[in-house]
């Protein structure tokens, strides 16, 4: 789960990381009354969106006075912005954060993140700070200095020195450094966070450490236990249609194609998709339907795809161990006449009761193709594609 | 008798009476599995049919002598789970359960390096030794004993997929591991082909992957260097969008890496056979393997 930088900001004051005074603000009046209220300029007025990239596409702007934090607020609220990371078709800017400008000395990058390959939290500093950290890792990796905790020790001394005389700070910033890092850890640990990434993080002119940028995202699996968490979820960052079929536990995942597909499990799905552009088509979609694959949820994921104007046909990719062929087959065939089904669809089931699922779906009388292997489904969906 | 388990292997079930544990229990009785007890915290001194359910792993290893835990734990306290089997002393603990916390399997991952255990998963359908045991949520009957194929693999559904052409096109498999599909787990590609290539009833393997991490990759440095036999291999997730989590907590392409084309390069630079088209991978076997 992703949140917004303010509401990142927002942990990172609740853990004691220094951030720039500032607030979220949702309308002009808002933006300008906080502006006010912080006596300095100039003042820093950025859109909020869970994408990078927002300097360089205007999305981040500098306000000498406060007709000028209007002036943006005003351009920004409502905007579509496109950086490199949205997408072509950009995200439309809600919110915006209105803070403090701070008198930037040195710009310095950190992260915190699961490192999977050692099971341990990989703590990242770099000097290249304001940077693409992707960029500096392939260019100059030796400029990133990595710790590696054990989640059942906890961060180190030694390890707290290693990142800070990495970083070339001056002495006088080492205490700051220690506490602001056990504190982000701390705020990792705590809020089962899969990522927490200050760029820049910087050196004031006054000797003082504080975060400009805060990104902050959260283990899925997590979220049960993290309940304040889940109430920063922004649903207007989501696609549609996947808000929809998470209410309905569906496992659904949007993408550009023209050939929808329901499969029973996460790695078959996704091999269904490679199939699907095996075939000269373009998949819509990644659902993975796991067990429950019964009647009201294959009605729920037809609604879903159906939805999507660009579908033109589907293809359900069912591999049956405890889930029954007849069963499935049953539940398509009363989906298909609920929706209204008029799309053509390919069934490749394997496994429990195949053969009665098969004979359930020639006697529906519907536009049901079954496949009886991979190879005859992608035909099929080649078939579908071109018509 | 292939890897990590066999006819003998005594297996006992965390989560026993649960509706999971307890249908999955059955089946893997119904297949000839020694599952010798069950586990639930309170539930102790029932019955789950014939099989004894206790309160404690500790208690149930004693009583009986299981030497395998599996465990149908629900995520909030499946890390808790296969800690607790590592301290009783069980030899093998297969984890059944998705949607564990990664910072719970961090830790519980670090907790049981102190122990001789292994562990496979999490989020895995298991581990199958046709013919002799099954210890998970694969369904029996597409599987063929004998070998002389070993099948290691990060999923499930698409295991069978594999697992069902091998046996249509005659072969047969020695085990099956489903390591799982999450980004830390106890078990990896490396870890199962070491013990092929050490296994003399394997005399091929069958290698499925799927986008996120290294763990292909670092398969094949193995590979390379010391696998004599033949590999066969398939990563799903060419189409995957990045950044996006494709169902597996695993499966997800972060920047640059973990992407399907790295992984099927590392393959072919490791003398894998690669699979490009899933619907002939039997075909492709029957060819390389006979």
């Amino acid at each position: 789960m992703n949140i917004h930088e303010y509401q990142a900001k927002e942990l990172f004051k609740k853990h004691q990381i220094p951030i720039p005074d500032g607030g979220v603000a949702f309308n002009v009046d808002s933006a300008v009354s906080i502006a006010e209220a912080l006596h300095d300029l100039p003042v820093i007025v950025k859109a909020q969106i869970h994408a990078g990239g927002r300097g360089k596409a205007g999305g981040v702007k500098l306000a000498k006075n406060l007709s000028e934090v209007k002036k943006f607020a005003k351009e920004m609220l409502g905007m579509t912005l496109i950086t490199n990371q949205t997408g072509p078709k950009g995200k439309c800017v809600n919110k915006i954060l209105i803070e403090s400008g701070v008198n930037i000395d040195k710009e310095l990058y950190f992260s915190i993140l699961p490192d999977r390959a050692s099971a341990r939290i990989v703590l990242m500093a770099s000097l290249a700070g304001g940077m693409d950290i992707e960029a500096v890792a392939d260019e100059t990796p030796e400029k990133i200095v990595k710790v590696y905790v054990e989640p059942l020790s906890g961060i180190q001394g030694f390890q707290l020195r290693q990142l800070a005389f990495g970083l070339e700070l001056p002495s006088a910033l080492m205490r700051q450094f220690s506490t602001m890092v056990r504190n982000l850890y701390e705020l990792f640990v705590m809020n089962d966070c899969s990522l927490v990434e200050i760029n820049p993080l910087i050196i004031t002119k006054e000797t003082r450490l504080m975060a400009i940028d805060a990104k902050i995202n959260f283990d899925d699996n997590a979220l049960f236990r993290q309940k304040e968490i889940v109430e920063f979820r922004d649903v207007d960052e989501e696609d549609p249609l996947e808000v929809e079929a998470s209410k309905y536990q569906l496992n659904y995942i949007k993408m550009d194609g023209n050939i929808g597909n329901m499969v029973n499990g996460a790695g078959l799905a996704m091999a269904t998709m490679d199939i699907i552009k095996q075939a000269g088509a373009e998949p819509a979609n990644f659902l993975d339907v796991g067990g429950g694959a019964n009647a009201e949820q294959v009605e729920n994921a037809f609604r879903i795809m159906l939805s999507d104007q660009n579908v033109k046909g589907i293809l359900i990719n069912i591999f049956g161990g405890i889930l029954r062929c007849d069963v499935l087959a049953t539940g398509v065939v009363e989906a298909s006449k609920k929706v209204g089904l008029s799309l053509p669809v390919v069934i490749r089931m394997e496994g429990t009761n195949v053969e009665a699922g098969r004979k359930i779906l020639e006697d529906s009388g519907l536009n049901l193709m079954t496949a009886t292997d991979l190879v005859d489904a992608a035909q099929k969906v080649a078939q579908m594609a071109q018509a | 008798m292939s890897i990590f388990v066999d006819k003998n292997t005594r297996v006992l079930v965390q989560g026993i009476t649960g509706k999971e544990g307890s249908f999955h229990a059955r089946q893997c009785i119904a297949y000839g599995t020694k599952v010798v007890a069950g586990v639930t915290p309170n539930k102790g001194g029932q019955k789950m049919d014939d099989v004894p359910v206790f309160n404690t792993v500790a208690l149930a290893v004693k009583e009986t002598g299981a030497n395998c835990s599996l465990i149908f734990v629900p995520a909030a306290f499946c890390a808790d789970a296969i800690m607790e089997s590592a301290d009783a002393g069980v030899d093998l603990i297969v984890a059944i359960t998705e949607g564990i916390p990664v910072l719970d399997m961090m830790k519980a991952k670090q907790y049981i390096q102190n122990y001789p255990v292994r562990l496979i998963g999490p989020n895995c359908p298991g581990i199958i030794t046709p013919g002799e045991t099954k210890i998970g949520i694969m369904p029996g009957n597409i599987h063929k004993a004998g070998g002389p194929i070993g099948v290691v693999s990060r999923s499930g559904t698409l295991t069978y997929e594999v697992v069902h052409q091998l046996t249509q096109n005659g072969l047969g498999q020695t085990t099956c591991i489903g390591i799982g599909g999450d980004p830390v787990n106890g078990t990896n590609f490396i870890d199962v082909l070491e013990a092929f290539q050490d296994d003399n009833k394997t005399q091929g393997v069958v290698m499925v992957g799927e986008i996120g991490g290294n763990a292909e990759e670092m398969a094949c440095d193995y590979i390379k260097q010391h696998m004599t036999k033949p590999v066969i291999g398939f990563i799903a997730g060419l189409t995957a969008p990045p950044g996006r989590r494709m169902g597996h907590a695993g499966a997800i392409v972060s920047g640059s890496s973990g992407t399907a084309q790295a992984k099927i390069q590392a393959m072919k630079d490791a003398d894998v056979h690669v699979c490009e088209n899933l619907g002939k991978l039997g075909e492709m076997a029957k060819q390389i393997f006979q």
